[in-house]
């Protein structure tokens, strides 16, 4: 079977691959391009480990066909941190011990990202709500909440 | 030896009397594995590849109960790209009686052979019936249909109460209850009874004034933890393979493996990948076997994971119960007898957690008279796995319920009665041992001094409280510390770090050679780098690996000290070590510049050579720990459902190691109890087969399903530990269940016998009582 030609750009730099009409964006980030810090939890769109943005919008790369992102931009977990600066978020994750096994750690710091981008001063039910699309089983999610408020009212300074 | 003795002394005044002289211990310092964690660099279990790789799929069992005629993979075997399938046949049966105690479970070859691979019977949808290793997911996906299985469909059987009747299909047709005196002379699937308590049962019923019989349900749940069980497996032509998987512990994956296969321990290595969640779960092994006997076949190596409908209808669960619990008291409040009947459903394999179910369901309680019996039961669903606290949630679920009904019916609040009743140290506990040090009493009177439990409720809403107990566990463990060139030093452990190990580690390590917690850079092994090691289970790293690491640095300490004195001409004696630097002492005192690890690692080469500290030990003495919960509820009348508007986390930890990860095991342990007690269950239809595998049908809490969890760490200190601590991540998990099951009662004034507390449920009982 032909395989299919897929020029697009991950974390700003240009990429090309070939791919199976059927293998999803997160197949190819994960197991052609071996970028692993997107995890698949579940592959059917209820975990958000596999959360990336497409064009800036937020989306479960397990949903998503690797042929549709023919000249989109990709931003995964790799992408977050500036060089050697960590994300504000990453180190509110950090500094409030927001994770404790870390699978579903990219999902939500990408989620999370992706929300502050929109609303830059969340309550802490937008917060809820907007990160009810990621699971975490390990930390009753007090933490990563309390990370990513406080990461907005340092980011608003 | 005076330096060693002295740092000894030194640290139990510390924990004593003056814990601000901790420099490390009890603060909140960074994670040293944080970075890798929000940057995606950290390797989970399906994140290695490796050259030459193929995928390796199961074919799993479409019946609740079968028995294989046949399995024929020749046409598998022909489509170009399949490498290796594996079936019963590649796997030796093991002798039966082959049983080892692994961590808070019980390990039998002979059925753990089955379990991995069906050999005479399917006995649960799910069961893996054949592998094959291919060259790509998709080729492996299609030969899985290629391969021919003739099954012979039976009858099954789901319920625990209808497994045990007399007329039910049996699961192993050669079980005979263990524990039974006289020993039954028919089969049945009643694996095991179990009895635990003291005291004559009616003479204590006798003296109540008031009792309370209930009968309770629940249905299992899975662990659910965000990560499906992956592993990758390399065996090379000349027997010797290599093996990374997300495990909770992998020396013991390490035995497992052998064992099934037929091969030395010591010619496979396992390398722990990061773990993401496992809570019990990833201390058995599944898919390891498989692969690694798909690569000897192949010889290339073999890459595994389990899909979410794998993880659902193959690995885990938690098991369901039948339960029945009696409890008398005086009209004073004092506890007379209490009796519980405890029915756990094991899987298609003997071992549910019912005996830890039975000795912890009377535990919080100080009773003359008390007796708790348990049946371990077969059932047509997976082999239930260990999740946190294996079984003690639902025993206490079922007694904690009724001692809230206690509480009422004798015009008692709730904490006082659990006071008035509650276990303290030297009393006898209901399951045998006598207590030491334990912080019962002072979790239950925090929590009702906590301004949660002051606070009035708002209209409509409830509030419930309970209580539980987990015994925490040591075992073998091994740490070593490397000392490099420049006084840094490496630390080596062979326990996964599930939840900030490394940080609890390095932290007593740093805390205990007196240096920067920089200095210090901890590292899992593998299983060739450290003698053996117990897994990350029974709340057991902080306490069994902080001896480990303590003893660890104690022997570093002795050798840097030794090099100090030989470097000075004094005798060891003479030599102390302080603040992270040898300093003459004594008469001596003074008489040298003190040397740090720094300046005798520069010149260890002269003074004997490399320095590595040590430590192995058989860990005893972990410390039981209590812990209370207070939980408020909303319940909405129109639809059932109920929400969580307050919650407030109290436990005897012991000592917090780094208070943040502490925080985070009682938060996330209550939130898996929320969870348990308010929506999961697995759905079988009337086939046997599970209907809801997956996050979408099997509704784990999310986000905006919880409030904030608030925490209060009580610190009794155990006596058994350098620092003071308990395990913690096990007992946040044990209250919850109780806990909201009263708050709902609290709220609408009915009593909850069954979970979960699922919206229709709740609203067929709200239009039932009208
Ligand atoms: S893996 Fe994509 S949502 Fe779970
Ligand atoms: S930290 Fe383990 S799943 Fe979130």
């Amino acid at each position: 079977m032909a395989r299919n030609h897929v020029t697009t750009t991950i974390n700003g730099d240009p990429v090309e691959f070939l791919c199976d009409t059927e293998q999803t964006l997160l197949d190819v980030l994960r197991d052609e391009l071996h970028l692993t810090g997107s995890k698949e939890g579940c592959a059917s769109g209820d975990c958000g480990a596999c959360s990336v943005t497409m064009d800036g919008r937020l989306v479960c790369a397990c949903l998503v066909l690797a042929v549709e992102t023919q000249g989109a931009e990709v931003e995964t977990i790799e992408g977050m941190a500036d060089g050697d600066r960590l994300h504000p978020l990453q180190q509110k994750f950090l500094d409030h011990a927001a994770l404790q096994c870390g699978v579903c750690t990219p999902g939500f710091l990408v989620a999370a990202k992706s929300l502050l981008e929109r609303n830059p001063d969340p309550t802490e039910s937008e917060v809820r709500y907007w990160l009810a699309g990621n699971l975490c089983r390990c930390t009753g999610y007090d933490k990563i909440v309390r990370a990513v408020l406080d990461t907005a009212a340092e980011m608003r300074e | 030896m005076a330096a060693v003795e002295k740092i000894i002394e030194n640290r139990i005044d510390d924990k004593t009397t003056d814990s601000k002289a901790l420099k490390w211990v009890g603060t909140r310092a960074p994670r040293p594995d944080g970075v890798d964690k929000v940057t995606g660099r950290a390797k989970f279990g399906a994140d290695t590849h490796l050259p030459n790789m193929l995928i390796g799929k199961v074919l799993r069992s479409p019946h609740a109960h079968a028995r294989i005629l046949s399995i024929d993979p020749s046409a598998a075997l022909a489509l170009p790209g399949v490498k290796a399938v594996v079936t019963r046949d590649d796997f030796p049966d093991q002798p039966a009686g082959a049983v080892q105690p692994a961590g808070e479970m019980i390990i039998n070859y002979r059925d753990m052979t089955r379990n991995i691979m069906a050999r005479e019977k399917a006995l649960y949808e799910g069961h893996a019936v054949a592998a094959v290793a291919a060259v790509s997911d998709r080729v492996a996906g299609q030969a899985l249909t290629l391969i021919k299985v003739d099954y012979e469909v039976l009858p099954h059987v789901i319920d625990v109460d209808e497994a045990m009747g007399a007329d039910a299909p049996l699961i192993q047709e050669d079980l005979i209850t263990e524990g039974m005196d006289p020993a039954p002379e028919k089969p049945s699937n009643i694996a095991k009874r179990v009895e635990f308590g003291h005291g004559d049962i009616e003479t204590g019923f006798s003296q109540a004034q008031v009792v309370i019989e209930r009968e309770f349900k629940t249905r299992p749940v899975h662990q659910g933890y965000i990560e499906p069980h992956a592993c990758l497996a390399s065996f090379s032509e000349d027997g010797q393979a290599d093996l990374w998987c997300s495990t909770q512990g992998h020396y013991v994956a390490r035995g497992h493996c052998a064992t099934l296969l037929g091969m030395d321990v010591s010619k496979l290595r396992v390398t722990s990948s990061e773990i993401g969640g496992g809570f019990g779960g990833k201390t058995v092994v599944y898919l390891e076997p498989v692969a690694l006997a798909l690569s000897r076949k192949a010889c290339q190596p073999v890459k595994m994971v389990m899909t979410r409908d794998e993880v659902f209808r193959a690995s885990g669960p938690a098991c369901g119960t039948s339960m029945q619990v009696r409890i008398g008291a005086t009209r004073e409040g004092k506890i007379t007898a209490g009796d519980a009947t405890l029915k756990f459903q094991a899987g298609a394999f003997a071992g549910s957690p019912v005996p830890a179910a039975a000795m912890c369901a009377f535990a919080p309680y100080d009773l003359e008279h008390v007796r708790s019996v348990g049946y371990d039961v077969l059932v047509n669903r997976p082999k239930v796995a260990a999740y946190r606290a294996p079984g003690a949630p639902l025993g206490e679920y079922a007694v904690e319920s009724v001692i809230d009904e206690l509480a009422k019916a004798l015009e008692l609040d709730p904490i006082e009665f659990r006071l008035l009743n509650a276990v303290r140290e030297g009393v006898d506990s209901s399951y045998g041992p006598k207590f030491g040090p334990i912080g019962c009493i002072q979790t239950l009177e925090a929590a009702r001094d906590h301004d949660h439990y002051q606070t009035p409720l708002g209209s409509g809403q409830g509030r419930g409280v309970a209580t539980g107990y987990w015994f925490n566990i040591g075992g073998q463990t091994s740490a070593t510390l490397n000392l490099s060139e420049d006084g840094s030093v490496a630390l080596v452990v062979g326990t996964p770090d599930i939840g900030g190990s490394r940080a609890s580690l390095a932290m007593m390590t740093a805390e205990t050679l007196g240096i920067e917690l920089d200095k210090v850079r901890p590292l899992v092994g593998d299983t060739s780098a450290l003698g053996y090691n117990m897994l990350t289970g029974g709340s057991r790293v902080t306490f069994a690996g902080g001896i480990a690491v303590v003893g660890a640095a104690e022997d570093l300490i002795r050798q840097l000290c030794e090099r100090a004195a030989l470097t000075w001409d004094l005798p060891l004696d003479d030599v102390e070590w302080i603040e992270g630097e040898a300093r003459p002492a004594n008469g001596r005192a003074g008489s040298e510049a003190p040397m740090s690890m720094a300046e005798i690692a520069k010149d260890m080469a002269k003074s004997g050579g490399p320095i590595v500290g040590r430590h192995s030990t058989n860990a005893q003495g972990a410390g039981p720990s209590f812990g209370t919960h207070v939980v408020d509820v909303d319940v909405d009348r129109e639809t059932g459902r109920v929400s969580v508007t307050r919650y407030t986390v109290v436990q005897d930890a012991g000592k917090a190691i780094h208070p943040g990860y502490v925080e985070g095991q009682y938060q996330g342990g209550a939130v898996q109890g929320i969870g348990w007690a308010l929506n999961e269950e697995y759905i079988y239809d009337e086939k046997g087969k599970i209907e809801n595998a997956g996050f979408l049908d099997y509704r784990v809490p999310v986000c905006s399903d919880v409030p904030m969890i608030d925490t209060v760490i009580v610190e009794v200190p155990n006596p058994e530990h350098p620092y003071g601590v308990r395990g913690v991540g096990e007992t946040p998990i044990v209250p919850p269940l109780a806990a909201i099951s009263n708050a709902v009662e609290n709220a609408l004034g009915i009593r909850f016998t069954e979970l979960p507390m699922s919206p229709p449920r709740v609203l067929a009982a709200i239009e039932q009582a009208g």
